[in-house]
């Protein structure tokens, strides 16, 4: 193997039930093509999906763990955020 | 029908798929990087799954309890009846997707054409196995263009490897006798017609690889009738030796 590595990718994939897609895991490519191809040798070898998305993983930001508590546990107590007071009308459907 | 006929084309057409996956196997666990070992790992048993329908439907011909196991296990090189270019060594992982892209480009377009054919068994095992050589091809399509395209060094290797693969392409459109016996029912594919199809796509990949189609006219054959290269002899050694030292074992 080189030292020169390929660059990492995280990898969505949409499942057949599925709505959205999900982060299966990550991998190497040299370019988003091969990202897609290896995805799809990687990752649904089982049946697993019908779409992939690919991303570099140096495009995604991510949050600093050290700062979860004033993120996140504002919300703790702010239970009319949620949309529970309504009634929903039964044509309403993926709620 | 012409029943000998039937039962080598079809051994024919599942030892090519047999002996292109296992010398593709050969790579598992020692791809140049892992996603990629996958990916030819896939494909391998992609082509040992066609490889199976193949054999127990020439064993169904054979019958008297012939197995695919017997067709595959038991049989010497001089027995097989696949191509030349599916037996030739690795080489260097250029040197393996530009077999793998030769084979799949032929594959693809014989597919398409015996899904079409009037032996039903065959048409059907055609339609199933070109999904995935449509996969195939797009990949080791992509794997020439990136080499041949690439680097100075890539570029040298893929030469190199065309160098040596060509002249075992000819074989392939050049129909075998049971293939002529059986291309007048219409059941076998015409392997002549394919050559223009072929050779269309294979200029369009090149093109985009920078790789030109060596010039030299003289094309090796015989491997569809049981002339083979050394290479087909080392290969069954290691892939029949179970079989051979234990017959009929089982795990």
């Amino acid at each position: 193997m080189h030292e020169q590595q390929w660059p990492l990718w995280e990898v969505f994939i949409r499942s057949k039930q599925g709505l959205d897609h999900k982060h299966a895991g990550s991998l190497h490519a040299a370019d988003a093509a091969m990202a897609i191809e290896n995805a799809r040798d990687v990752y649904t070898r089982r049946m697993e999906g019908v779409s992939i998305w690919v991303v570099e993983s140096k495009y995604i930001h991510a949050s600093n763990p050290d700062e979860a508590s004033s993120l996140y546990d504002p919300a703790n107590d702010k239970v009319y955020r949620h949309p529970t007071f309504y009634d929903l009308p039964d044509e309403l459907k993926h709620m | 029908m012409d029943y000998p006929a039937l039962i080598e084309y079809a051994l024919h057409l599942a030892d090519n798929a047999l002996i292109l996956g296992h010398r593709n196997s050969e790579w598992t666990g020692r791809g140049p990087i892992l996603e990629q070992d996958i990916a030819l790992s896939n494909i391998s048993l992609d082509l040992i799954g066609q490889a199976r329908y193949l054999y127990q439907y020439a064993a169904r011909l054979i019958g008297s309890d012939t197995t695919e196991d017997e067709l595959a296990y038991g049989r010497d090189s001089w027995d097989f009846r696949n191509c030349l270019l599916v037996e030739q060594d690795n080489g260097d992982w250029g040197k393996t997707v530009l077999r793998q892209f030769l084979f799949s480009a032929w594959q693809y377009y014989f597919y398409e054409r015996m899904q079409q054919g009037q032996d039903r068994e065959l048409a059907a095992i055609a339609g199933k196995s070109l999904k995935e050589v449509t996969y195939h091809l797009r990949w080791s399509s992509e794997w020439v263009i990136r080499l041949g395209d690439g680097t100075e060094e890539s570029h040298a290797r893929m030469e190199r490897a065309l160098d040596q693969l060509w002249q075992f392409t000819g074989e392939l459109f050049v129909p075998a006798n049971y293939e002529r016996a059986l291309s007048a029912e219409g059941v076998a594919v015409d392997s002549e017609q394919l050559g223009p199809l072929w050779r269309g796509r294979v200029e369009e990949v090149f093109g985009e690889a920078q790789l030109s189609p060596p010039d030299a006219a003289w094309m090796q054959k015989g491997g569809k009738e049981g002339r083979h290269t050394e290479h087909l002899g080392y290969l069954l050694a290691e892939m029949q030796f179970l079989q051979r030292t234990y017959p009929g074992c089982e795990w």
